[in-house]
């Protein structure tokens, strides 16, 4: 059953035309990948159905509803929770801030603190730094970080946009084995990447995009597979 | 020479401290406004104006009702402060909501523009109403808290001269160290606090929190405009007479006081405040002794300025303002 539709979506800034049409969509449970180059319009996608940007025409679907166009904190009171490229966490904000952040909606201390102990069941490391400044972490930590802050929303669809980017590469595979852990326990997955061989290893299906368009889409392994791929993608 | 600055130097403190505390609840509202939107909101220092204003219009409504004898003088200044902040508050958010949000997105020198349009049109409407309501925009309330106090410094050691002050000094600097107390426990310990940092680092990523953007703005115009009203009463209650144009040299120093700090931190923008003020008074008490009478106590804001440039050209980003590294 599909949890986001994304129909024929038109995108631009200002006079660049960033998303042509662009259709996909995620069924419950599923690990769904976007893969395409710099300024392919990954992130765009993302920030369309997060509610960042507005789409021209087109139309996006969130459990049934009609998500259109609604601004960024009113989609992420649905159920969607979106992971910006490079973290973004909020610098001068400490660990334990930046979670609570993360909660700005709930209003009950009980559901905040039972939310915050499941992240430390994903990122123990949290734990131990919640008085740091969230921008003196680690590019690894804050990755952890920008994840976990999403958690506290507790979200049904999870939108990551590069969390790989510029990790080393035992980082990577850290971060990858908990997206993983993270879909076995139920969570939905809508991963954005450059990091091809990894994104369509964990994924169920996956999508590639190329100058706005959706140039290619199916199985994950069957992906991996397809030559064009291998050529453009995974050399 | 020196013996006679530091016989004037209880004095000095005390006056600087009560003109910086008001220097510093004004720099407030310039630091938050400026760390969410970059925005300079020169009609900042007409808010505070106006507060003096509401203020005054309650005290002499009390006064003509003859209620001034029945009703404890300190709660007649609660009342007007609270009365002030809760509309100087409104009229900074509704400010924000006409004026300034239509323009979030065009370049920096258009909201500003606006802001200095928008205090040409406080100072005349406050001064309209002043002239339909009193015949003179120059308008002089009833005097509260008028008692001297006297501190035999001296007593501490012979080098002190006594110093004295009135008892409504007292009462300016006690109630603006409260609010400084206040909206420093407010950013620095409530969510609502925490998500106005959130969104003056990143308002995109703040919206993905769920936090609605603009209604955290109007937050900070609410509480930034509030506390620049409430001085304005601290202010009318310490000098008597206001008239519509005391905003603009106190908002313009209470924006060097926030320069000063560092705009857009808040701890610097109470410091800078507090600096500026004792400098200020200092120079007042010592300018003739320092250049043998060339100079009068009427340069003081000169003697200041050069400080400032000064602590300026050696720390840019201001005595607290240290841009945190950011890793991406
Ligand atoms: N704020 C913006 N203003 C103007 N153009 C933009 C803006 N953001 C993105 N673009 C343009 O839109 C297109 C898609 O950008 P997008 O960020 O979605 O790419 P991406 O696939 O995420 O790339 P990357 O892998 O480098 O993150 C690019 O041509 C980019 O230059
Ligand atoms: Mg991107």
């Amino acid at each position: 059953m599909s949890i986001l539709e994304i129909d024929h979506i038109n995108t631009y800034y200002g006079g660049i035309h960033a998303l042509r049409g662009i259709t996909l969509d995620v069924n419950q449970g599923e690990i769904v990948t976007l893969i395409g180059s710099n300024g392919a319009g990954k992130s765009t996608t993302l920030k369309s159905v997060s509610g960042l940007v507005k789409v021209k025409s087109g139309s996006i679907k969130f459990k049934n509803q009609d998500i259109t166009n609604k601004p960024a904190h009113e989609t992420t009171l649905l159920g969607m929770a979106h992971v910006p490229e490079g973290r973004r966490i909020f610098s001068n904000l400490t660990v334990k801030e930046n979670l609570l952040m993360g909660a700005f909606s709930v209003k009950k201390k009980n559901v905040i603190e039972e939310r915050i102990e499941r992240v430390y069941d994903y990122f123990p490391i949290l734990k131990e730094r919640l008085n740091q400044k969230g921008g003196t972490m680690s590019g690894g930590e804050q990755q952890m970080l920008a994840i976990g802050r999403a958690l506290m929303m507790k979200p049904e669809v999870l939108m990551l946009d590069e969390p790989s980017m510029g990790l080393a590469p035992i980082i990577v595979e850290k971060i990858f084995n908990i997206i993983d852990q993270l879909n076995q326990d139920g969570m939905t997955i809508l991963l954005v990447e450059q990091n091809a061989y990894q994104a369509l290893s964990i994924a169920n299906r996956g999508y590639v995009i190329q100058n706005g368009e959706i140039v290619l889409s199916g199985k994950g392994h069957d992906l991996i597979e397809n030559d064009e791929i291998r050529e453009a993608y995974l050399a | 020479m020196l013996h006679e600055m530091i016989q004037s130097l209880p004095q000095v403190l005390i006056d600087g401290l009560t003109l910086g505390t008001v220097y510093a609840v004004v720099a407030l509202g310039y630091t938050m406004v400026y760390g969410i939107l970059q925005l300079i909101n020169f009609a900042h220092g007409e808010i505070f104006m106006s507060g003096a204003f509401i203020g005054t219009a309650i005290l002499i409504a009390f006064s003509s009702m003859g209620l001034l004898h029945s009703i404890p003088s300190i709660l007649v200044v609660i009342i007007m402060l609270v009365v002030a902040a809760v509309l100087t508050g409104f009229l900074g958010m509704g400010i924000e909501r006409v004026a300034y949000r239509p323009l979030r997105n065009a370049p920096r020198l258009i909201p500003l523009i606006t802001a200095i349009g928008i205090s040409f049109v406080l100072q005349d409407v406050v001064r309209f109403i002043a002239e339909l309501a009193k015949g003179n925009y120059i308008i002089t309330g009833p005097s509260l808290f008028t008692k001297q106090i006297h501190i035999p410094t001296s007593s501490i050691s012979s080098v002190f001269h006594d110093s004295s002050f009135k008892t409504s000094f007292l009462l300016v600097l006690i109630i603006a160290i409260i609010l400084m107390i206040a909206l420093d426990f407010f950013v620095n310990k409530t969510k609502y606090g925490t998500a106005m940092r959130a969104v003056s680092l990143d308002r995109d990523t703040a919206a993905l929190m769920s936090i609605n953007v603009n209604k955290i703005i109007s937050v900070t115009f609410f509480v930034g405009s509030a506390l620049g009203g409430a001085t304005g009463v601290l202010f009318a209650v310490q000098y008597g007479t206001i008239d519509p144009y005391i905003g603009f040299i106190l908002g313009l120093k209470a924006f060097t006081a926030a320069v000063l700090g560092g705009i857009g931190n808040i701890r610097g923008a109470m410091l800078g405040g507090i600096i500026l003020g004792i400098l200020e008074m200092f120079a007042a008490a010592n300018l003739s002794l320092l250049t043998g009478g060339v100079l009068g106590a009427e340069y003081k804001d000169v003697f200041a300025f050069a400080i400032l440039i000064l602590v300026l050209i050696f720390k840019p980003e201001g005595l607290l303002g240290k841009p945190v590294a950011e890793k991406v």
